[in-house]
């Protein structure tokens, strides 16, 4: 390799093709994360929780494990149900959302802060692909500590219990499976549009937190006042924990939801006014970043 | 030459306000400048070649693509060096460059062979793992040279490339961006209100004026017609007989006060024959200059009569 070369030579050599070329992007961002000590230790503690759900399931269908530990009814003490997949979601959907507040401020505002994203532009690279590069660094984040380790979990499951427990329970898959994706977007998205309008990255991280929690006690605020239930139309985790509830049982609830996105019987909303709520947030966001990603700023 | 920009009707307008008025012209050169006063949009015509704003009516070419239905096929072909800072401040120098060589489509490893290459190329070989942040002015224009050429553009567009150098910085830039015409791999458009950069690297020059074009003229041919236009000083008592010498040779001649001669060459008449003849009439000549501001002569028409052709 020429390196001293000091003379100018075009490229004549091979292109790569031009879908591939998103993923540059959370291939660049990943060999960062990975020099952040504190996000790496973060990211690998994000899967203790699905590792001791696996020991409770091995543990489950393991009589001399039961009687080492001396447990008596294990079945009844430890069930495998949907409650166990809604928490194991909701667990881990709450650890995805500190991974985006602490990933995601970094995604946009550097691009932002010197007028990078002109030069990302003026390549054969459009915004929507930018927007997507950006948000595959936390979809792939995310879907390693949601729903890959909970399909895993299903298996294992499925494995221990047998083939007729995996077909009568198939929905659990699936509804995880989209459950977690609805997540996965509606935070990816937010944590970018935050990061494209808020330079400074801790406020960026801290609005995470403020768009999930302050607008939900909001909600509850109004509830409580106005003695409705429509101001749950604020809080996201309520929005979010409907439709998972409408895909893990349908509308034969047994259960008030996954933890952190409970959804109180009795209280309930419309489900299209639930997914209105959540697509006029994901569109909010996409007309955030809509706005500032560009090739050059427009004066008027 | 194929034209490498041809603009056909070209405006571009943010809200009500025109800033691009209806451009046509054709840009044949190897080394285009684009001149004009601050505001008189520039940026915004390199910006949208680049796709970065949408033309309000007409369209533009480049190499034959429309920059509406091929933008991203446009894009391809450009290395961009834009105006302002454009940089990662946490990112080294090579790995940023890397990353953009990636984002035009070069493979990983061509794409850091050519990172390390383009930086030792503009100078910056010993500070190329340094973050992008802790450079100095000088050194971003530098890195910003590098990323533009490090694909192997058929097209570089150098928007103010001298911004914000000292003499010895700028002195080097203008340097590289002759050594990239000189090769002639590659077409260059470069944007500046610096005359004096456009009139080193350019062969041929469009003046915008407030959005339109005030003039547009082919350097090369300016510098060819201004070598026949001299200016001389002379020493000696025998200056009339010299000028009827000179006039012997076909030169249009035009005494001035203390010896000096405007001359006009006829075609093929080399400068030469002058001191031939001066020393044949025992006349000295002290100073001999061809005219030299040809392009602040075009900038200054141009900027008192809008829509020109020189």
């Amino acid at each position: 390799m020429a390196v001293y070369k000091k003379t100018y030579r075009p490229y004549e050599g091979e292109l790569t093709p031009s879908w591939s070329r998103l993923f540059t992007i959370p291939r660049y961002a990943f060999e960062d994360l990975r020099r952040s000590r504190f996000i790496s230790l973060f990211y690998v503690a994000t899967f203790i929780y699905p590792l001791i759900c696996a020991l409770l399931i091995y543990v489950a269908h393991n009589d001399s494990a039961l009687r080492l530990l001396n447990v008596q009814n294990a079945s009844r003490v430890i069930s495998i149900n949907v409650t166990f997949f809604q928490n194991l979601l909701g667990w881990q959907s709450v650890m995805a959302l500190f991974l985006a507040a602490f990933v995601g401020p970094g995604q946009v505002s550097p691009d932002l802060a010197n007028n990078a994203l002109s030069l990302y532009l003026a390549r054969p690279f459009s915004r929507v692909e930018y927007v997507l590069g950006k948000m595959s660094v936390l979809a792939i984040l995310a879907s390693l500590m949601t729903w890959v380790p909970g399909l895993l979990l299903f298996a294992l499951q499925g494995y221990m219990e047998g083939w007729q427990w995996m077909v009568d329970n198939a929905r659990l898959a699936w509804a995880f499976f989209f459950s977690a994706w609805i997540w996965i977007v509606l935070v990816s998205l937010l944590a970018l549009a935050l990061s494209a309008w808020v330079k400074w990255k801790p406020a960026a991280g801290a609005l995470m937190f403020v768009v999930f929690f302050v607008t939900a006690a909001f909600g509850a605020t109004i509830n409580a006042v106005e003695r409705t239930n429509w101001g749950h139309l604020l809080s996201l985790g309520y929005l979010v924990g409907s439709t998972w509830e409408q895909l893990f049982e349908g509308s034969q609830r047994t259960t008030t939801g996954a933890v952190f996105f409970r959804v109180p019987i009795g209280e309930e909303l419309p489900l299209w006014a639930c997914w209105t709520a959540l697509a006029l947030v994901c569109l909010a966001c996409l007309y955030m970043l809509a706005r500032r990603v560009r090739g050059a700023e427009v004066v008027r | 030459m194929d034209p490498v920009i041809q603009l056909d009707n070209l405006e571009v307008r943010f809200g009500e306000r025109a800033i691009l008025k209806k451009l046509n012209a054709s840009l044949t050169g190897q080394s285009i400048g684009l001149l004009g006063p601050n505001g008189a949009g520039k940026s915004t015509l390199l910006n949208t070649l680049l796709g970065f704003h949408r033309p309000y009516s007409g369209t533009a070419r480049v190499f034959g693509q429309d920059i509406r239905t091929h933008a991203r096929q446009v894009r391809s072909l450009i290395g961009y060096m834009p105006e302002n800072d454009a940089f990662i401040a946490g990112m080294s120098g090579v790995r940023f460059v890397r990353l953009m060589a990636e984002l035009a489509g070069l493979p990983r490893e061509h794409a850091l062979e050519r990172a390390h290459e383009a930086f030792f190329y503009v100078g910056l070989g010993e500070v190329r793992y340094r973050a992008l942040g802790t450079y100095s002015l000088g050194m971003k224009q530098s890195a910003k040279l590098a990323q533009a050429i490090a694909h192997g553009p058929k097209l570089l567009f150098l928007d103010e490339p001298t911004n914000g150098l000292d003499p010895p910085q700028r002195a080097r830039m203008i340097q590289l961006i002759r050594e990239i015409r000189d090769r002639g791999d590659l077409r260059l458009i470069l944007s500046s209100h610096l005359l004096r950069d456009v009139e080193e690297c350019c062969d041929e020059v469009l003046i915008l004026k407030d959005g339109a074009i005030a003039a547009f003229c082919n350097l090369e041919e300016e510098r060819r017609s201004n070598r026949r236009f001299l200016e001389i000083e002379t020493r000696g008592e025998n200056g009339g007989c010299f000028l009827e010498a000179v006039e012997k040779l076909g030169c249009e001649t035009a005494p001035g006060a203390q010896g000096r001669v405007k001359l006009v060459l006829p075609d093929g008449l080399e400068v030469r024959r002058l001191y031939e003849v001066a020393a044949a009439q025992n006349v000295q000549i002290r100073r001999l200059n061809h005219k030299r501001d040809s392009l602040e002569d075009i900038f200054l028409k141009a900027m008192e009569t809008a829509n020109g052709r020189v």
